[in-house]
């Protein structure tokens, strides 16, 4: 215990942090209603991924971790750019929110 | 000696009619048609007096045909003294047809296409003589079969013409099949198709009492040989390809394609001298065939249908030659045959050109003195074919007939007889057609020198042509047959006999022909009908053969099986795709669903094969 409060973090914890918030991720991006929402739990997911590489990275003493945690950041980036246009577009056509109202695309 | 020459002026003599006869004169047609044959002709008689006297085989190579792994096929002419009198007949017989021809069809439709075609063939039939191996052989042998099928449909907006065409090609391809599966045997016995070696090898190995490998390679050949030679069973063809313009009939079905099978058996004489199994089936086959073609042509009722099935007969006897080793005595009637039965035909011909077009002997009679050379010529090839003493058909059929009785005499006396109906028929045919009354409506006329001149000519040869001693010239390849005076002078009489029996029976006593004909009644009907073998091959074969590529290969494998199974590819994709679509529910939430369920599914086949190490 006095380990834990004078010692450094155990690296476990930072992969079990991860892990919960890729969970949260996941469970929002499921069963969450609003667009805009969904989107903040795929954000989540990158970043948990993110913490897993740092861990990693820092753990082996490679930096081939925070490399990678360079690339996802910037696909992150993007693809938030991208999904918001869309999410607008949307929005503007349909003036709607909830992800379930938009599913003409049926077979 | 450049012995490609021979076949190549006919070749472009073809080349040139074929391509640009539609906008030459007739002239010019004529000149390149004949011409080109007539080239060929002198080129043959320079060569073989270059090559006299022929005592070995002169071969040129020219290139490589197929060479893969043990396979070596050349491109190989040559000629010895088998070819020689072959080349003689083909040219001189063919030359005097085409020239023939030029008269014939001078009033006819696709005048160059006629001359064209008929110039392809003698390219064709020239590569078959020459050739030095069997495959070279089968490629003449397939290309007059090709110029047959198209020059006796060369009237092809009739049906029957058309039909007669289709019968002969189908009915040779049968034959080609047994061709091509002795020529396999023969390359697997023997490692090479070349004439020199097989028959080289061929006489290192002993005669073979019972069914061996060479009885077998054999058989196969005469299969072949039963199809281009119209001998039983395969014989159906000939008399359907009198649909043809004469010429044709007179040239190939006569003179040189049906000779081909006698032709390809003495030159493989010695692979059927080790086969004395195939060479007694060669000469029933051949006595078979000759008598009973024979009794139908006593009552064929179209001249040409006559003379068919006498060409049937007349090959029937050389194959009994071949069959029973006089290979010499039957290459000589098949000499005398393009004489006289090129006569035969040609003059039938002119008197059909005369009649302007009929054919039937019940339309003509008393003709001799309306066109006195057809008549005179037709005379002289009726004698000879009958046998009459010192003809051409004498000596050579005399031939046959001694040897046959040397092997069995009870084929003599079967020869005897048939040449005693061949007697009787011919001399009906032509004591109908030129004595008597004239039945029929035309204005019968002579026809013009262009025609009569090699009418006259081939009578000469008929009459003379047996002086020319054929089996002494092919002596060093065919050991010839001793002779038998009163066999030769007893087969003659029954001819002569045959001749009167014909003249009592349409000359003196008209009407005696009729009444033996009701009394023999069935019988009768039975013969004239050619014994109704094209029916029966009809239901035994042709029937089932069609019926069953419509019904089982047609419908059943290729539109059912192979369609099926394509088309079917086809369905089971749209099949399969419409399940998948339904996984596009257009809801968002459920595609998160599936690609976590997914995503989680993938880690567990991750983590179970040993992860991603």
């Amino acid at each position: 215990m006095s380990n834990l409060l004078t010692g450094p973090v155990p690296l476990s914890w930072y992969l079990i942090l991860s892990a919960i918030l890729f969970g949260l991720g996941v469970a929002g991006f499921i069963f969450r209603r609003n667009v805009i929402t969904v989107f903040m739990s795929i954000e989540l997911m990158l970043n948990a991924v993110n913490l897993t590489f740092i861990t990693f990275s820092y753990q082996f003493k490679h930096v081939d971790g925070q490399i990678y945690s360079f690339f996802v950041m910037v696909v992150a980036a993007a693809e938030a750019a991208v999904g918001l246009a869309i999410i607008l577009t949307v929005f503007k056509n349909r003036a709607t929110l909830m992800i379930d109202e938009v599913s003409s695309m049926k077979y | 000696m450049n012995l490609w020459l021979i076949p190549i002026f006919p070749l472009l003599g073809f080349l040139a009619n074929g391509l640009l006869g539609k906008r030459i004169p007739k002239a010019l047609i004529n000149l390149i048609a004949v011409g080109s044959v007539a080239l060929s002709f002198a080129w043959v008689v320079k060569t073989l007096l270059g090559l006299s006297p022929i005592e070995t085989k002169y071969i040129e190579h020219y290139f490589t045909w197929i060479q893969s792994g043990m396979l070596n096929i050349g491109v190989d002419f040559a000629v010895d003294r088998l070819t020689a009198v072959m080349l003689m007949i083909v040219t001189g017989v063919g030359l005097l047809i085409h020239i023939y021809a030029v008269g014939y069809m001078e009033h006819e439709g696709g005048y160059y296409r006629f001359f064209a075609f008929l110039n392809l063939f003698m390219f064709f039939m020239l590569v078959l003589v020459l050739a030095q191996n069997y495959l070279l052989l089968f490629v003449g042998w397939e290309g007059v079969g090709l110029c047959s099928y198209l020059l006796v449909g060369f009237y092809f907006t009739e049906q029957f013409a058309t039909t007669a065409g289709n019968k002969a090609f189908i009915v040779n391809r049968i034959g080609d099949y047994g061709f091509s599966l002795a020529v396999f045997l023969i390359l697997r016995q023997f490692g090479t198709l070349d004439f020199t070696k097989v028959f080289d090898a061929s006489r290192a190995l002993p005669v073979e009492a019972s069914a061996g490998i060479l009885t077998a390679i054999t058989l196969l050949l005469l299969v072949g040989a039963t199809g281009k030679s119209a001998q039983i069973p395969l014989y159906v063809w000939l008399p359907d390809a009198m649909a043809g313009p004469t010429p044709v009939s007179a040239l190939i079905h006569a003179a040189t394609m049906v000779t081909a099978g006698v032709y390809m058996i003495a030159r493989s004489a010695a692979l059927f001298t080790k086969a004395p199994i195939t060479m007694d089936t060669v000469a029933v086959i051949g006595l078979a065939t000759a008598f009973f073609a024979a009794t139908i042509g006593m009552t064929q009722m179209d001249i040409k249908k006559v003379y068919a099935y006498s060409t049937v007969s007349q090959l029937g006897y050389m194959f009994l030659g071949v069959g029973v080793g006089a290979f010499s005595a039957g290459i000589f009637h098949v000499m005398t045959h393009a004489f006289f039965k090129g006569l035969l035909f040609l003059g039938a011909g002119a008197v059909i050109h005369g009649l302007h077009g009929e054919q039937d002997l019940r339309q003509m009679g008393g003709l001799f003195k309306h066109m006195k050379i057809t008549a005179i010529t037709l005379f002289c090839a009726s004698l000879a074919i009958s046998g009459f003493p010192f003809t051409s058909g004498f000596f050579s059929k005399d031939a046959i007939l001694v040897a046959a009785y040397q092997r069995a005499p009870w084929m003599y006396w079967v020869g005897v007889l048939t040449a005693g109906l061949t007697a009787f028929y011919v001399f009906r045919a032509w004591f109908v057609a030129f004595t008597g009354e004239y039945r029929g409506h035309a204005h019968p006329h002579e026809s013009p020198l262009v025609m009569t001149g090699p009418l006259m000519i081939l009578a000469a040869l008929s009459l003379g042509g047996g002086f020319i001693n054929i089996p002494h010239f092919l002596e060093p390849l065919f050991a010839e047959k001793p002779e038998s005076q009163s066999l030769a002078w007893l087969s003659a009489g029954v001819g002569l006999l045959g001749i009167f029996l014909a003249w009592l029976f349409y000359v003196a006593k008209p009407g005696l022909a009729d009444s033996f004909t009701k009394s023999l009644g069935g019988l009768y009907t039975l013969v004239y009908n050619k014994y109704f073998v094209d029916e029966v091959y009809d239901v035994a074969v042709v029937e089932p053969t069609i019926e069953g590529s419509r019904t089982i290969l047609w419908r059943g494998v290729d539109a059912g099986l192979i369609d099926g199974t394509v088309n079917g590819v086809g369905h089971r994709a749209r099949g399969v795709g419409s399940i998948l679509r339904l996984i596009q529910s257009g809801n968002i939430r459920s595609y998160a669903a599936w690609v976590v369920l997914g995503s989680i599914a993938l880690l567990l086949a991750i983590g179970f094969a040993g992860g991603s190490r």
